[in-house]
């Protein structure tokens, strides 16, 4: 770059290179922006680890090493906790698809998983979490599978590891994952249920179902995978297929119309079939039934209409009831004492009160421990428990219960205490939104705000004892998490910059928490009621949360509010929820069940007087509910209503549509606040060519300063703004699927630009050999997206940008001076303005797994994308690389408005990741949320972890950096005043004396 | 400045002594002296030293308003030096440019003070120093121009215009899932 530049030293010369210096510096200045030093990580960032809700817990409690629990979650994490702390040794992230079926620890030191329905086992290392290997199993089919890790442990004799899935068992080496033999049992529709291994012996045996009704065990040699016996007989009523294992030799199953239970005896070659009616066993027995896996000698768990019933199995058909617990329980698997002894707990809810019961095969009726705790409300019932034992001193055992609760959060119980907690529901957030904090009133101290009077004097009292020197080391760290929590950057009120807010997110569990943005602790957290399973909703889920009501003017003294939609039921016209959380406390204000169900919702442009914000719910036919339901809002909405215009996007059907609304319903009726759909246009993609893969639009709240672009040499290029802008990508349906399954010839990529309300297609491109994934960001007048080009091999990204050529005349200095122009005249769509569209493209190295773009409160600073890596890193990239008009050889007026000569592929500057060196494991989203500072940006971005951070993708040029040094400045200042006030008195002094000359 | 007025007074205050003029009235002439009957001869010497001091004046006047001219020259120099991007140095002399041919031309009186003389025409060399400190002031803002700081083009006015507000309003896409 610089040797273009090495001309004879001439006065043109030197003017020609301080400008390209200056533009240099100002190139690299920028490009540093985005870089930390190391010791500033963590002053303005926060990351959180989690790993998402468990699903299966193993215990390593050996007397050497540091105590741990070893789990997989539903995020597909494996992981090692501390089992004193709930600290994490360590975490492997699976990928998406890769689901955990179960987990288990073999020979002592590996960690081994069984993932991807059965196909994959991969060995972790305890300590550490490295992985030591990792075996492919040929599965035909991904079925319900199972491992089997014998627990008898040889040291020195290598244990193989089984899985089984399907109809075929495998054998695998624990050393080194090697598969030592594999057992194809040639039936079809086998089902194996159970494998097991009696005491000391070589042999496994294996008991499952053919088809519905035929049942099977097979005596397998361990060590070579030859079936040494087998034997089959069939029951004429069927099997549900679940099954239990009770004894050795005694199957206890379900039968097909799942009203009685079926005893299966079995033993050398003999099966015999004994069926007991369940109404004979239970009293009034009526519901559904399902049998619970609880692997436990001579005792059998069944759920019976939510709640639990105990049966006692004393022989091959005598059956026993024990005992029935009423819903809500947890019951956990089996827990060998000792060789001949075995327990099990059970966790029952009564309100805020859990009772722990642990009982063991001896004696049914009894417990051997008895506790009972208290717990949180807002953490809901149990969901499932994992116990673990230890001996006391006393010789006696004591239990550690590990509990998940209905919020996804984890808890280690011990001792009628809980030792600690996790908050792992927010390993899976399905929407989030921000809320300012409230502000710090003059003469109201901050105390008050955040707490009662109580708490204040209590802080306050704290920190004079220590300063006295009197306070107890528990005393000393409250003083601590006092100051902590005062210090400035994680007050509970609102700053100058605007960089303290709270972020408001909803978790998968249907749990809300606010987080604060200064550290991430949780401000306050609820488990909405209304999101929870109850008897008019049996499958509640949570969909989006919403800013309801942000007082500005009106309103004052009220706090602002979310509103959290969920749906009951997984269908589209399942009916919906709504709950709307005062953002400040956490308190469910109002909870609704919707009459009809929710597929679009619309935040509206509009707010009724009490500064509610107005919502329109689109159901699954077509109907438009308005909300909040009052007359006022109605008012506001009647006015606006001509204007109001919403679109469909049909995926299958591949088809958008747009609709108007009219109101055809009396006043004053409930009717009132439902309109109906009038279909406007609709873009029908023509399904044999194309196939609609991503849509994208602009932000609601984005806010753009200016709508002209100044191009070099002051000229002026007048952007189309509209936030009724739609990116539309279709790809090739033959390359629909994952890169490599389409060549290049086949491979169509179109890009189109879509007005949603007047249905126009405003500009379409075409792609050769380009494919899917696509993901697309839109903003201001632009749209840059990313998809793989499979000619090039490699990933690119475009950029599209949009100007608006009918109002390129407004070039007249006078008239604008004047004012005689249109340039601020509301716009219509129905105006059908001429656009001019330019476009580049751009290789990218990266594949992504998020797109996002900057913010800011004004929209003056210029913009950064933010890109999701697939290393679970964020990438700032300036829009400046990402612009249409860069050429290879930019002229002098064009370097100088900040145009970087053309590359065919995209610089990614390792310091401008903002995540530096973490990483936000399973990366989802990103949220850009303005600050109050023009130049700032806070970045949220989550998937299982939460990383949060705050970018000025300009350099913070409105105000100091925090290390600058006012001291100095202070210093300064007061040295040249003084020496103003002297010299100026020397001057005085020698001018009288010049006087009397 | 300051010193060349205080220069001005003195000479001026040395003047008066032996002016005519002003001599005070209420001090009686010493005896003998004749005002009037002064010397013919030394009348005319003083006449031809006012003449030759008018001269000089008027010569100094011109002088004076020709001096903008060598400042105009290194000025242009400095700004075909700094080239035409915006920096310290660029903005430093186009405002020391504006700067120099404005307080000159508020100055104007007080420079051409000195000269002032029933005798002497200093309007001639007054408007030569104004055109020429107005050909600086233009010579400044045409840099400014250069640089880009006049707001003499569409985009300068346009910027700062809000978008346009849209009449329509579209929400919806993809059912939520």
């Amino acid at each position: 770059m610089g040797s273009s530049h090495l001309r004879p030293p001439t006065a043109m010369a030197i003017r020609a290179r301080l400008g390209f210096v200056i533009l240099l510096l100002l190139f690299f200045s920028a490009t540093l922006s985005a870089a930390l030093y190391e010791d500033q990580v963590g002053l303005a960032d926060w990351h959180h680890k989690y790993i998402g809700k468990v699903k299966h817990a193993v215990f390593h409690t050996q007397k050497t090493g540091r105590k741990r629990v070893v789990v997989s979650t539903e995020e597909n994490v494996v992981a090692s906790l501390d089992l004193r702390t709930g600290f994490i040794f360590w975490r492997n992230v699976l990928g998406k698809n890769d689901d955990i079926d179960q987990v288990d620890i073999a020979l002592g030191k590996y960690v081994v998983t069984l993932s991807s329905g059965g196909s994959i086992l991969r060995a972790w290392n305890l300590p550490d979490g490295q992985m030591i290997w990792e075996s492919t199993l040929p599965v035909s089919t991904p079925s319900k599978s199972s491992l089997y890790v014998p627990a008898n442990i040889n040291v020195g004799k290598d244990n193989l590891i089984l899985v089984f899935g399907g109809s075929s068992i495998h054998a695998l080496s624990s050393m080194d994952g090697q598969i030592v033999w594999r057992k194809e049992l040639s039936i079809d529709s086998l089902e194996i249920q159970q494998i097991f291994q009696p005491h000391d012996s070589d042999v496994i045996n294996a008991v499952g179902f053919v088809g519905s009704s035929e049942f099977v065990v097979y005596h397998i040699s361990y060590r070579t995978g030859e079936v040494m016996q087998q034997s089959k007989a069939s029951f004429e009523s069927g099997f549900c297929g679940e099954a239990s294992l009770v004894f050795d030799n005694l199957v206890v199953a379900l039968d097909a119309s799942k009203s009685s239970l079926v005893s299966i005896s079995f033993k050398n070659e003999v099966i015999n079939f004994h069926q007991i009616n369940l109404s004979d066993l239970v009293p009034d027995f009526s519901g559904k039934v399902t049998l619970l896996p609880l692997k436990f000698n001579g005792m059998l768990a069944i759920e019976i209409a939510s709640s639990i019933h105990l049966l006692r199995v004393k022989g091959a058909n005598e059956l026993e009831f024990v005992e029935k617990i009423s819903h809500p329980f947890a019951v956990s698997d089996a827990l060998p004492l000792s060789k001949e002894q075995q327990a099990f707990a059970i966790l029952q809810h009564e309100e805020s009160k859990i009772h722990f019961k642990v009982k063991s095969d001896n004696d049914l009726r009894n417990e051997i421990l008895k506790e009972t705790i208290q717990m949180d409300s807002h953490r809901g019932n149990i969901e499932k428990v994992f116990i673990n034992n230890y001996i006391r001193t006393d010789r006696t055992h004591g239990f550690r219960f590990l509990v998940v609760m209905e919020d996804h959060s984890l808890l280690l119980i011990q001792q009628g205490e809980i030792v600690w907690t996790r908050e792992d529901g927010l390993a899976s957030i399905v929407d989030s939104t921000t809320s300012e904090l409230p502000v710090e009133k003059e003469g109201v101290s901050v105390a008050e705000v955040e707490h009662n009077l109580f708490e204040w004097l209590k802080g306050h009292l704290l920190k004079l004892k220590g300063t006295l020197m009197l306070a107890s080391p528990d005393e000393v760290a409250a003083i601590q998490a006092i100051r902590l929590k005062s210090s400035e950057k994680n007050k509970m009120t609102r700053d100058h910059n605007g960089f303290r807010k709270l972020i408001i997110v909803l978790t998968r569990a249907g749990k809300v928490l606010a987080l604060h943005t200064g550290d991430g602790r949780v401000v306050w957290s609820v488990l909405l009621p209304a999101l929870r399973r109850s008897e008019t909703c049996g499958n509640p889920f949570a969909l989006r949360v919403y800013q309801w009501q942000v007082p500005h003017h009106h309103a004052m003294h009220e706090n602002p509010s979310v509103l959290v939609v969920g749906r009951c039921g997984h269908g589209f016209d399942a009916p919906g929820i709504f709950s709307i959380v005062d953002s400040y406390t956490g308190k469910v204000q109002n909870s609704l069940m919707l009459e009809h169900s929710v597929s679009h919702i619309m935040p509206l442009p509009l707010t009724d007087s009490t500064e509610q914000r107005l919502h329109l719910i689109i159901d699954a036919k077509l109907q438009a509910h308005l909300y909040p339901k009052n007359s006022d809002s109605l008012k506001h909405f009647f006015n606006e209503m001509p204007n109001i215009y919403w679109y469909l996007v049909e995926v299958e059907k591949n088809k958008i549509r747009g609709y108007s609304l009219e109101n055809k319903a009396e006043l004053d009726t409930a009717e009132e606040y439902v309109f109906q759909a009038k279909e406007l246009w609709s873009i029908v993609f023509p399904s044999e060519s194309e196939k609609i893969a991503v849509t994208a639009t602009r932000k609601m709240n984005e806010i753009v300063h200016t709508q002209a672009k100044v191009v070099a040499d002051q000229d002026v290029m007048y952007k189309y703004i509209s936030k009724n802008i739609l990116f539309v990508a279709t790809v090739a349906p033959k390359a629909a699927g994952e890169i490599g399954s389409a060549t290049p010839e086949e491979a169509l990529l179109y890009a189109y630009l879509i007005d949603t309300v007047s249905g126009r297609i405003l500009h379409r491109v075409c792609h050769q050999g380009a494919q899917g994934p696509v993901h697309a960001v839109v903003s201001e007048n632009w749209v840059v997206y990313h998809y793989f080009n499979l000619r090039a091999h490699r990933y690119e990204m475009s950029v599209i940008e949009i100007y608006d050529q009918s109002r390129a005349d407004n070039k007249d200095v006078w008239k604008l001076v004047l004012g005689k122009h249109n340039l601020t005249v509301p716009v219509s769509s129905y105006s059908r303005p001429d656009v001019m569209v330019k476009s580049q493209s751009y290789f990218f190295t990266h594949s992504v797994k998020s797109m996002a773009v900057t913010a800011t409160a004004k929209g003056i600073t210029s913009k950064q994308l933010l890109i999701g890596t697939i290393g679970d890193q964020v990438l700032a990239l300036d829009k400046r690389f990402l612009d249409p008009r860069r050429s290879v050889n930019p002229t002098q007026s064009e370097k100088e408005e900040g145009i970087i000569p053309l590359t065919d592929s995209l610089p990614i500057v390792p310091q401008s990741y903002i995540t530096h060196s973490l990483q936000v494991e399973g990366l989802r989203s990103m949220v850009t949320i303005p600050a109050k500072l023009e130049s700032t940006t806070l970045v949220f971005s989550y998937g299982v972890d939460l990383f949060f951070t705050r970018i000025a993708p300009s350099r913070t040029y409105d105000s100091l950096t925090e290390d600058f040094s006012y001291a100095l400045l202070l210093i300064t200042i007061v040295v040249l005043v003084a020496a103003i006030f002297v010299t100026w008195a020397l001057s005085e002094k020698k001018e009288l004396k010049e006087k009397w000359r | 400045m300051e010193k060349g007025k205080g220069l001005a007074r003195r000479w001026a205050v040395e003047f008066a002594e032996n002016s005519y003029s002003s001599s005070p009235v209420d001090v009686p002439d010493p005896m003998g002296f004749s005002r009037s009957s002064s010397d013919p001869d030394d009348a005319n010497a003083s006449r031809q030293k006012k003449e030759a001091e008018a001269a000089w004046k008027a010569q100094k006047a011109w002088e004076v308003a020709q001096a903008p001219v060598k400042n105009l020259l290194m000025m242009g120099f400095m700004m075909w030096m700094a080239g035409s991007t915006v920096h310290l140095f660029s903005i430093g002399i186009t405002f020391s440019a504006l700067w120099q041919p404005i307080s000159a031309l508020q100055g104007v009186g007080k420079v051409f003070e000195p000269y002032k003389d029933p005798r002497v025409d200093t309007l001639a060399p007054k408007l030569l120093f104004i055109a020429l400190n107005l050909a600086g002031l233009v010579l400044g803002i045409w840099k400014l121009n250069t640089l880009g700081l006049l707001p003499t083009h569409a985009s300068d006015w346009v910027s700062s215009l809000p978008p346009a507000s849209e009449v329509e309003y579209a929400g919806g896409g993809l059912p939520v899932h």
